[in-house]
């Protein structure tokens, strides 16, 4: 028999059968894993099945490519705090929801499973603004490129190595470009916001500044994770960063953020 | 037990095809097992008039006659159900639930004399479930034909439930109705210390004063 002991987030819960559910989690040591819950489809387990609970977990099974099985015990229950929250709720599904779209099972990410955790944390603060909430998104989505590989080099100009004055980002290598090198293909460039660049000590000023940073994630997101799937990105991104520029003052149809969701053609 | 071992075991036990057939349709019902359901089969052989033809009579009456009410979705011999047409109700209050068990348990209550709109599951968007899989559109078209003045939430405090309350809550504010949903917390005869964070969160966030 094989076990493991480690601590996961609830990413998805699907019945199985009456009384059993599959359980997929994003665990700390071992990356995403699903397994089944003997009694998981039970009113006491419901409870801790919820997508974004902390678990303790145990996995047994015979053989190490088996389904095998989780023993569930509460860590911390994030999502009893997020479920009255229609952002935060809205938040919480799309980090969700693109770690199940492009994260494979069975590799360890642990800067993935401790970026989804500090989001869930801050996801908790109730005072936390939207402005703030709207960081913590793009900074997972950041981690969640880099521990994929696909990650952004924001540190210095692509052009002239230097790291000031950064203000876009190349839609091709991902590489950051200073003002002036950018110059001639401003057009072309993806923007860079100032709470991304090298040094930048404070959150987004605005939504605009916002936008700009859903804007260069969901760009790579959409042409390295999802293109990769033939998948578009999940529209509950789209959805949740709708609901967040409209809480900071924003109306959500002035982006052409869901455009964004579609992977770009082959 | 492999398949096959539990074919050739199926093949082996002297039990006539048709009650064989029986006893495994009986075993797919939620709650039961081909253990249950052979004892069930056995009972009503051994009760064949007092029991047998009259299930199997109702079986047929209900599989023949019940309707799924075109208004709100409850199921009911009438179309639309007793509930819709029922004069004494409450038309300005609307309580939306999930499945027909929650009207049921609703009505148990005895608490709601207002009508309800069964949506027929939540939104799942991890798993492709939208508002055009649920009865949304009904929904929204009563509140204008049946002059509803509040809509009550009656949804599980699930993450697919609440994502479908809050939904629901954003398109029916345009329709200019009042919005509320059942409140979420202690039960009564429970104990705090044995409550999950999540419920506590809630209880706590959802104070009254007394």
């Amino acid at each position: 028999m094989i076990e493991w002991r480690d601590e996961g987030i609830v990413l998805a819960v699907r019945r199985h059968g009456e009384a059993h559910a599959l359980l997929d989690v994003m665990s700390a040591g071992h990356g995403r894993w699903c397994a089944l819950v003997h009694g998981g489809a039970s009113r006491a387990k419901q409870a801790l099945l919820q997508p974004g609970n902390r678990l303790d977990l145990v996995w047994r099974a015979r053989l190490a490519d088996q389904l095998g099985h989780f023993g569930v015990e509460p860590a911390a229950l994030h999502a009893g705090s997020i479920l009255g929250d229609p952002l935060r709720l809205k938040l919480m599904l799309a980090a969700v929801a693109l770690v199940l779209g492009i994260v494979p099972e069975r590799h360890p990410y642990p800067r993935i499973h401790a970026g989804l955790a500090g989001l869930l944390e801050l996801l908790t603060i109730s005072d936390a603004p939207p402005l703030r909430l709207g960081e913590g998104l793009v900074r997972f989505e950041l981690g969640l490129l880099a521990d994929l590989g696909f990650g952004l080099d924001l540190a210095c100009c692509a052009v002239t190595g230097s790291s000031e004055d950064l203000t876009h980002v190349s839609p091709k290598s991902g590489r950051a470009v200073s003002r002036e090198a950018g110059a001639p293909w401003v057009d072309r460039l993806l923007d860079l916001p100032a709470f991304l660049r090298p040094g930048a000590n404070a959150g987004p000023s605005d939504d605009e500044e916002l936008e700009q940073g859903f804007r260069l994630t969901g760009h790579f997101l959409a042409r390295h994770a999802f293109a990769a799937t033939h998948r578009p990105i999940p529209p509950v991104r789209s959805d949740a960063i709708a609901a967040l520029l409209a809480a900071t003052g924003k109306e959500a149809e002035r982006t052409q953020l869901a455009a964004d969701a579609q992977p770009p053609r082959a | 037990m492999g398949k096959q071992e539990g074919a050739e075991k199926r093949m082996k036990t002297p039990v006539h095809p048709r009650i064989d057939g029986l006893i495994q349709a009986i075993a797919r019902l939620p709650g039961l097992g081909p253990r249950s359901a052979r004892r069930i089969v056995l009972d009503l052989l051994a009760h064949r008039e007092s029991r047998m033809r009259p299930l199997a009579e109702l079986m047929r009456q209900v599989a023949d006659e019940i309707r799924e009410c075109p208004r709100c979705g409850n199921l009911d011999l009438a179309e639309p159900c007793t509930i819709c047409r029922d004069e004494r109700r409450q038309g300005h209050a609307l309580c939306v639930v999930e499945q027909v068990s929650d009207l049921w348990a609703l009505e148990r209550a005895g608490l709601h004399r207002g009508r309800y709109h069964v949506l027929g599951g939540v939104l799942n968007a991890l798993e492709g479930i939208g508002p055009k899989d649920l009865r949304i559109a009904p929904l929204v078209a009563r509140i204008d034909a049946e002059g509803v003045e509040e809509v009550i939430l009656a949804l599980s405090a699930t993450v697919d439930g609440q994502t479908t309350a809050h939904y629901l809550a954003e398109r029916l504010h345009e329709k200019g109705v009042r919005v509320t949903a059942i409140a979420h917390g202690v039960p009564v005869g429970g104990s705090l210390d044995y409550l999950d964070e999540g419920t506590l969160a809630a209880a706590l966030k959802d104070r009254r004063p007394v």
